[in-house]
């Protein structure tokens, strides 16, 4: 029996060393102790997982150029208590001279930031204490997200047990529509599986619409997959992976592993992305999808957010500008501009979008996670409805436990800024 | 391990357990003050030392944070045990130390308020008000030597010499 990717690349991990050669198999259910290629922490997970490896005895990190810290959760700092966190992490990155450590004007959202800094290769396997650690996957990497305690083991002692997951196969055909992006295909993936339909499991996102898809909308599709209970998501390395890294330039040989013809899957789920029209997830849950269509009743909303880990990259803010360009966000609605890294902040400014979101009256934020986990920068009040376009809608996600959130791609959430209501980009473009 | 059942639904997530608005604090007791402050304001006051959670499938989905099974232990719980888990959530409680057992029929039949003992190395589960017995999902080996360690680091610490 052959192995999946996910599997080729946990054996390659777990001593395993003929795995190339098709060899040392590992098995689903099988529980492997892997070496980790990346450890990740952030402002909020990582002062638990400091402590931990304090109290453990640590002292040392087994590897310091393996290791990222991000300030980007609660930073720019909103409050002492924050900075507080900051400032603790901060430290500690200093005192061990960790390989990757990033602040005020090079800094950015830990899921947007790591890939264009070249912390990540094909074949690698990455640890980070955020469960968004998933979007990795786009490149053709194991990586998953785990909890402080764990961070602070692999801080320790460079490796983590792992349970060798299932794989889900997900397939897709077709030719996408006008305005339908990795975000509308990921939306309508969980609303069909369910938020617990990949749980346990590797999903793996394959098929000739797949093959059509640029890495920006391969790393929102990888994001979200934690939003289906799943381990990790992951894209094989094709032409565009390679084209992505080559313009890094990344520093290191790629380990490019393929899921073998003969690879078991749990299940395998068939989707024709022509039948699909841009989606919403509506208040509470990731998994409750419509399109855009089957929403017959107006929803009036307050404020759009266009950016994060899941959708701010430059792809996202192009596309975004394009259904703005020209108009103003109407009366009484609001629109705040996350550029994911400050990589993708200044190519926006070279590339005019910055200019565009000003005329249309929106405010652009430095990268910060914060409004997207009601922390700041756009916290909502009571009764408040968003259009998002980041990752989770769970009741009190972005403020009040009464205010909503309804999640969907940039274009959808451009054109509800414009409209003042949920829509889709076709009633405004 | 005896209490009182305290009664959750379908996919609790970990925003429900804490708000990300609290995750400005390393102090568990902190924490727990703030456990489903969204959803059931008032909660921790509920709750006695000792008292059971029982959910249903998928419980501790979204976020990987750590906060949310300390937040449990710290007031109070002594154990979760739920129809489902979602995966980081069940591997932090293991890590903190807070048992939790995974079975669909337990989930369904306890009620709200009823008398439930855990004995943890069996997993066998006694409903004491319906007078009814369950078994959960059994650990595999390398978990329950995870366990037998003292947690995560212990083991490390263990097997590294």
């Amino acid at each position: 029996m052959g192995m999946t990717i996910t599997q080729k690349i946990l054996a390659a991990h777990c001593g395993r060393d003929e795995v190339e050669a098709g060899e040392d198999a590992v098995e689903p259910g099988e529980i492997v102790m892997c070496d980790v290629d990346l450890a990740l922490g952030n402002d909020i997970t990582a002062p638990i997982a400091i402590e931990e490896f304090r109290k453990a005895g640590g002292t040392r990190v087994w590897d310091p150029a393996k290791v990222a810290l991000v300030p980007d959760h609660f930073a720019p700092n909103k409050d002492v208590r924050s900075a507080e966190q900051c400032k603790f992490m901060r430290e500690f990155a200093r005192e061990q001279d960790v390989g990757y450590y990033w602040e005020q004007s090079e800094m950015g959202i830990e899921h947007v930031l790591l890939p264009e800094e070249g912390c990540i290769a094909p074949g690698e396997l990455v640890i980070g204490a955020d469960s968004h650690t998933c979007t990795y996957g786009a490149l053709g990497a194991f990586s998953t997200g785990v909890g402080s305690t764990d961070l602070a083991g692999v801080l320790l002692s460079g490796q983590i047990w792992l349970r060798v997951p299932e794989t889900i196969q997900l397939v897709y055909r077709g030719e996408r529509r006008r305005w339908v992006s990795g975000k509308d295909l990921i939306l309508y993936t969980i609303g069909r599986i369910g938020v617990d339909g990949a749980r346990y499991m590797a999903m793996e996102f394959t098929g000739p619409a797949i093959d059509a898809l640029e890495m920006s909308d391969r790393f929102t599709m990888s994001n979200m997959a934690i939003e289906a209970g799943g381990k990790n998501g992951i894209f094989h390395v094709d032409d565009k992976t390679r084209a992505y890294l080559d313009a890094i330039p990344l520093d290191r040989e790629l380990r490019v592993f393929e899921s073998d013809a003969d690879a078991a899957y749990a299940r395998t789920v068939e989707f024709d992305v022509g039948e699909i029209e841009p989606q919403v997830a509506l208040p509470f849950s990731p998994g409750n999808v419509r399109g855009v269509s089957e929403i017959t009743k107006e929803v009036p909303i307050d404020q759009t957010v266009i950016g994060s880990c899941t959708n701010g990259r430059i792809e996202d803010l192009r596309v975004a500008a394009e259904v703005m360009k020209g108009k103003h966000i109407a009366k009484w609605t609001r629109c705040i501009i996350l550029p994911g890294s400050h990589h993708v902040y200044r190519q926006a400014l070279n590339e005019g979008l910055l200019g565009v979101f000003l005329d249309a009256g929106a405010a652009i934020s430095a990268p910060t996670c914060g409004p997207c986990i009601g922390g700041h920068m756009g916290v909502l009040a009571e009764g408040e409805r968003c259009v998002s376009t980041t990752n989770r809608n769970f009741v009190g996600r972005m403020g009040h436990p009464k205010s909503e959130v309804y999640l969907a791609s940039p274009a959808t959430a451009a054109a509800s800024a414009i409209a003042g209501k949920v829509c889709g980009p076709d009633e405004v473009v | 391990m005896k209490g009182k059942a305290h009664k959750f639904g379908d996919n609790v997530d970990t925003d429900m357990i804490i708000p990300a608005r609290w995750l400005v604090t390393t102090d568990p007791a902190e924490m727990a003050a703030h456990a489903f402050e969204d959803v059931q304001p008032g909660w921790p006051e509920t709750v006695v030392e000792g008292d059971i959670l029982v959910a249903g499938n998928n419980f501790g989905c979204g976020s990987s944070r750590e906060h949310a099974p300390i937040a449990l232990k710290a007031a109070g719980i002594a154990c979760v045990i739920a129809a489902s888990f979602a995966r980081i959530f069940y591997r932090n409680s293991f890590n903190i130390g807070l048992p939790v057992l995974e079975s669909a029929e337990a989930s369904g039949d306890i009620g709200a308020g009823d008398v439930v003992e855990i004995d943890a190395s069996t997993g066998a589960i006694t409903n004491h008000t319906k007078g009814r017995s369950y078994q959960s999902k059994p650990l595999p080996p390398f978990m329950r030597e995870l366990v037998s360690a003292g947690g995560l680091l212990a083991y490390l610490a263990k097997t590294r010499k």
